[in-house]
Parts: C-alpha cells; sequence; structure tokens
C-alpha cells in the first residue's frame, strides 16, 4: 500500500504551479483579457491553481500560430512525426508516476487507476499511431491502361479538439495522437473542470513538438470553446460531451462546412445470460467483477455499464454475488493506491448524482446497495463522494435512460434472448455494451443485435488502441482509435493521371 | 415560476434559478435552455442565448417560463425523442455551485444549472394530454 503525498506537500512527486497561461506557439502567455479561474481539487474540494480564462483573442492567437505551423509539419515524413511521438510516449512513461498523481489530484480518479490504465494508456496510444501512420499507404486505381487514380493522404490542417473532464489526459491523447501523427496542427482546449494536468504533460513534452503544432488555450467554454467551434481558421472540429453541446458544435461546424467527431455518450447494457452461472468458476468470479465495473473512475466513463440486464432464473443469485463485490468496494482518499473508488470530479457533478439518486427512488427503484453520498473524514471531507449505488427496476425508469455519469447501475431482468436485445435497445444511445455467456455463438449473436458501437464479449472496460471506438444512435459521429482515425484526420488527394499522347478527340 | 401559460406545468425555476436568470439576461439578453442528454455533462440543462441554439423538429418545447423583472419568457426545450422518456416527470431547474461544462452560459459565474425532477400526478398528466 502507497499514500501518495498531496501534491505541493513535503514529499509529494509532483507539484503544480500556482498559476497556468495558455500554450500558444510553443511558448507560455497570459491570457488577452488577463482573467484567471480557480481549479480545486476534488480529492478536497480545495483550490490548488489559477488558470488562464481563454477568450475569443486567445484562441484566434492559438489557431494563427496553428496555421503558420500546420504546413511544415504535414510536410515532415512519416518517420520524423512517428518519433516525435514515439519521444511523446517515452517521457510520458519516464514520467508516470508524476502524471499519474498530477491525474488523480486533479480529476479525483483512483491512483491505482491512473498508474495502471489511463497513463500506460497514454503511453501505447502514442507509440500505436507512431506505428500506424509508418505503415500507412495511400491507393492505386488503374482506371485504364494508361490511365491511374492516385490517392494520397494529406492533413486537414488546423483542428480544434475540446476535452472532457472524465480522463483528462488520457482522452486529449486519444484526439491528439492521430491528429498529430496524420500531420495537423492541433488547438486543443481542456475541460474546465480540469484544465491543469494538461500542463504537467506539457511541461514534459513542450521541447519535442515545433513551436505551434499544439496551443492548449483552457477556458470556460461559452468563451473559450464556442469561439474554437466557431473559427473560420480550423478544418475539423472533435468534441466528447453531450447532446445538446454536440449539436451545437454541429451548428457552429456547419457555418464554416467542416466536419465533425462527435462522442457523447451512453446507457451501456451489461447482459449476463443464464449459462454464466453454469460454474462457480473463474469465469464466473470474471463475471462478477464485470458486474462491479460501473464503478470504474467513479462511474465517470461514456461506456459505464450503467444498466445490467441478468437473466431471471439466476436473477437473485448473481446479483446477490454482485452485491458482495459491490460491497467490497473500498472508496476514500485517491491517493492510496488501496483505493478502489474515488472522488466524483465536480461538485456539480455530485449534485447530478444525488438528484437522479433522487429520482430513482421517487420512481419506485428499490436501493440494493448505497443511496447516498459518502461522508469522508479530515483533509477529504470538503471532497465530492458518492457511495457506489445499485438499484433494481425497469428500464422504462429515467434511472435506466439516463447518462448519471456516477457509480450506480440500474438492474433489472430478462427472460430469453429476444427480450434481452430489446431491452438492451431500448435507450436513445448506443455507445458501449457488454455480453457475458459460456456460448460462444450466443455472445456473438447478441454481440451482433446490440445496437452499439463496441460490445465487449466476455470483458469490459478494455480501451486497446487497435480497436474502433465510437457510437450508435444519438452516442456520436465517428470513431476514435484504431488505425481508421489516420483517415479521420485526413483529406484524400486524388491524382488522376494519363499516361496516354491520345487526344478525346471531342475539340 | 410559470408554466407554459395557465394550469399545470412541465417544467420549472428555484427562486435562486430565476435569480441567476435575471442576472444572466443582464449580460446575454434574452436566454432559453435545452436539456441535454449524454455523458460528461449531459442530463443538465444548457442555457443560452435565445436563439443561439437551433430547435427544430426534433425537438419539444416543454414551456416558456415567465421570470420577475424578465421581459421575454425564457423557452425550455428538450429532443422529442428524450421527452419520450421524461414526460412522465416534472423538472426544476436549479441552481448549484460548481463548473458546468459545455458552452452553457452561467459556468463562468461558478454556478451551474440542475435539473431537480418529481413525479407528475394523475391529475397533472391528465392535464398535460399525457
Amino acid at each position: 500500500m502507497t499514500v501518495y503525498a498531496n501534491p505541493g506537500t513535503p514529499g509529494s512527486v509532483v507539484g503544480f504551479r500556482s498559476r497556468y497561461d495558455h500554450f500558444i506557439g510553443g511558448e507560455y502567455s497570459p491570457p488577452a483579457k488577463g482573467g484567471y479561474f480557480e481549479n480545486p481539487t476534488p480529492v478536497t474540494g480545495r483550490v490548488f491553481t489559477e488558470v488562464a480564462r481563454g477568450t475569443a483573442e486567445d484562441v484566434d492567437r492559438a489557431v494563427r500560430a496553428a496555421q503558420g505551423a500546420a504546413p511544415a509539419w504535414g510536410a515532415a515524413s512519416p518517420a520524423e512525426r512517428a518519433l516525435v511521438l514515439n519521444r511523446i510516449a517515452d517521457r510520458i512513461e519516464e514520467n508516470l508516476e508524476r502524471l499519474a498523481v498530477a491525474e488523480t489530484w486533479e480529476n479525483g480518479k483512483p491512483v491505482r487507476e491512473s498508474l495502471a490504465a489511463d497513463l500506460p494508456l497514454a503511453v501505447d496510444h502514442f507509440r500505436y499511431f507512431a506505428g500506424a501512420l509508418r505503415a500507412q499507404e495511400g491507393h492505386i486505381s488503374q482506371i485504364d491502361a494508361d490511365t491511374v487514380a492516385y490517392h494520397f493522404t494529406e492533413p486537414l490542417g488546423v483542428v480544434g479538439q475540446i476535452i472532457p473532464w472524465n480522463f483528462p489526459l488520457l482522452m486529449a491523447t486519444w484526439k491528439l495522437a492521430p491528429a498529430l501523427a496524420a500531420g495537423n496542427a492541433v488547438v486543443l482546449k481542456p475541460a474546465e473542470q480540469t484544465p491543469a494536468s494538461i500542463h504537467v504533460l506539457l511541461e514534459l513534452i513542450a521541447d519535442l513538438l515545433p513551436p505551434g503544432v499544439l496551443n492548449v488555450v483552457n477556458g470556460f467554454g461559452v468563451e473559450a470553446g464556442k469561439p474554437l467551434a466557431q473559427h473560420s481558421g480550423i478544418r475539423k472540429i472533435a468534441f466528447t460531451g453531450e447532446t445538446t453541446t454536440g449539436r451545437l458544435i454541429m451548428q457552429y461546424a456547419s457555418e464554416n462546412l467542416i466536419p465533425v467527431t462527435l462522442e457523447l455518450g451512453g446507457k451501456s447494457p451489461n447482459v449476463f445470460f443464464s449459462d454464466v452461472a453454469d460454474a462457480r468458476d473463474a469465469f464466473y468470479d470474471k463475471a462478477l467483477e464485470g458486474f462491479a465495473l460501473f464503478a470504474l473512475n467513479s462511474g465517470e466513463v461514456c461506456t459505464c455499464p450503467s444498466r445490467a440486464l441478468i437473466q431471471a432464473d439466476i436473477y437473485d443469485d448473481f446479483l446477490g454475488a454482485a452485491l458482495e463485490r459491490v460491497a467490497a468496494i473500498r472508496a476514500g482518499n485517491p491517493l492510496d493506491t488501496d483505493t478502489m473508488l474515488g472522488a466524483q470530479a465536480s461538485n456539480d457533478q455530485l449534485e447530478k448524482i444525488l438528484s437522479y439518486i433522487d429520482i430513482g427512488r421517487q420512481e419506485g427503484a428499490r436501493v440494493a446497495a448505497g443511496g447516498g453520498r459518502l461522508e469522508l473524514d479530515g483533509d477529504l471531507s470538503g471532497g465530492y463522494y458518492v457511495q457506489p449505488t445499485v438499484f433494481e427496476g425497469h428500464n422504462k425508469l429515467r434511472i435506466f435512460q439516463e447518462e448519471i455519469f456516477g457509480p450506480v447501475v440500474a438492474v433489472t431482468r430478462f427472460g430469453d434472448y429476444a427480450d434481452a436485445v430489446k431491452i438492451a435497445n431500448d435507450t436513445l444511445y448506443g455507445l458501449g455494451a457488454g455480453v457475458w455467456s459460456r456460448s460462444g455463438r450466443l455472445a456473438y449473436r447478441a454481440g451482433r443485435d446490440i445496437q452499439a458501437g463496441r460490445v465487449w464479449v466476455n470483458n469490459y472496460h478494455a480501451y486497446p488502441a487497435h480497436a474502433a471506438f465510437g457510437g450508435y444512435k444519438q452516442s456520436g459521429i465517428g470513431r476514435e482509435n484504431h488505425q481508421m482515425m489516420l483517415d479521420h484526420y485526413q483529406q484524400t488527394k486524388n491524382l488522376l493521371v494519363s499516361y496516354s499522347d491520345a487526344a478525346l478527340g471531342l475539340f | 415560476m410559470g408554466g407554459d401559460g395557465a394550469g399545470a406545468g412541465r417544467v420549472g425555476l428555484t427562486p435562486a434559478a430565476e435569480d441567476l436568470v435575471r442576472r444572466l439576461t443582464g449580460l446575454h439578453g434574452p436566454l432559453m435552455f435545452h436539456q441535454s442528454g449524454g455523458c460528461c455533462d449531459g442530463s443538465s440543462p444548457m442555457c443560452y442565448p435565445a436563439g443561439e441554439f437551433r430547435t427544430g423538429a426534433a425537438d419539444v418545447r416543454l414551456g416558456a417560463l415567465r421570470v420577475p423583472g424578465v421581459a421575454e419568457p425564457v423557452e425550455v426545450w428538450m429532443s422529442a425523442a428524450q421527452f419520450a422518456y421524461w414526460r412522465h416527470t416534472h423538472l426544476t431547474i436549479d441552481v448549484v455551485p460548481g463548473r458546468g461544462s459545455g458552452f452553457s452560459v452561467e459556468a463562468p459565474e461558478g454556478v451551474r444549472f440542475l435539473i431537480r425532477s418529481r413525479l407528475l400526478t394523475g391529475e397533472e398528466l391528465d392535464a398535460l394530454g399525457g
């Protein structure tokens, strides 16, 4: 067991500066209007740094810096760009503990997750896109004996990226690694709830990137995100968040006729078929863990398995065993490596979760575990903690239909296969899903019938770089991860070449 | 904190939210709400200058709220698909300290609009047409 010292106290592996400016054109510069906003840690609720409050003027300066850097970066050879990405990965890996503790202090997630998942995945994503870029090939189409269509991939130019607060560094990496690999320059706006940890990363990697290739403008959505999404100088906007802002971003993108990538969340079903309980073996144990994964990252995951669908004939036994798992979740200080459930990212997030627990009770759902705020002592008393909560009810309840984004799972039962698929698909969203069965045939069928962009079969919450991630239905547009992301950040140049001397004969 | 005309309403504002709407109207002009869904700051009411967010055939207007001291009624919208799952509940827009994301205009003030819900009664549902 290790308990990391709070950042900024003696013995801590990381310290934050007392103030962060914008990172534009390879250097830090203050915001045009001179404003800053305070950034509290959800671990204790206390402010630990202040961050530039960006406005349209800052965004404009960042886009211009990116426009200046984009041509040379886009013209750099794949080997050169891949080398930069690999060096970024190495720096993160060499400073993994520092970044993991910074991320936990920023977001409230348990440090064992930052150490084991967020940062190692960030390292791997940079390495993956370095490799994918080296292996990327264009296409040639032979039109006829003397005519050839060459298809080259070219960068878009400057892209805007708006990052969510649930995995500040990893979500930045998901967007940055393919965009930079593909040869674009980036203007990135971190979430205002988690604006600081990206700067700990920037301090480590700034010297590796040509000035202007990566620019970070902090600020509020309405003051900095909106002018970025509306800026006529960007060639694409990527956003992770919710549906209303997603629509607004599409609306802004339509004004400049640019493409969007939108990742807008889900209400992911985690389906447990009867045969899971055929034996009390390692697989059964794995399935129970799969149930409890709703508590990963304090439930603040777009693919949180927040609806558990259990077949009726094993419902009581399986749920009983699952509740024992939930009871064993150790909540507490996120900087303690034994902690399994940390803080929610912000006070308003805490309030929102509690309001959902309230409507769940009003609608008649049964609270099988948890159901309230978690009060911790000492330093942590000002932090934002929620008990891992299990509801039983039916799929029409609002707690089954809306993304609570907390450690809350809504459980219901299904009769047969058709019932399972019907309930699983009775949702506005289609981002993630889980299917658990010992039968390969059954699991395959269910995986194909559930309308979601990612169906985990006999596992959950794995996010390898080489697997496409994205939503069906109202969960968004486009994909993240996988080499296909290079295409999402490139445009196709077709050179249609005639090697014939013969005229058409028309004029 | 009136509803859409006389009788039962689907949506209202707490006094604290009314105060904030008054203050924000002074800064941004007439306002509107669109109820969000999905991840991160999803399920939160987003507040925009009226007309900033383009509503259309895929949206339902839940109400047009009269706020004392504010000339224009504040329209509250939700996507029709989401409304299908929410229509049995009454929504009250409240405000809490926080730092909501998205492009909602109150975030820079250090506060966040929040939805509180209760079940509509049988009489209310009848009056609202279900």
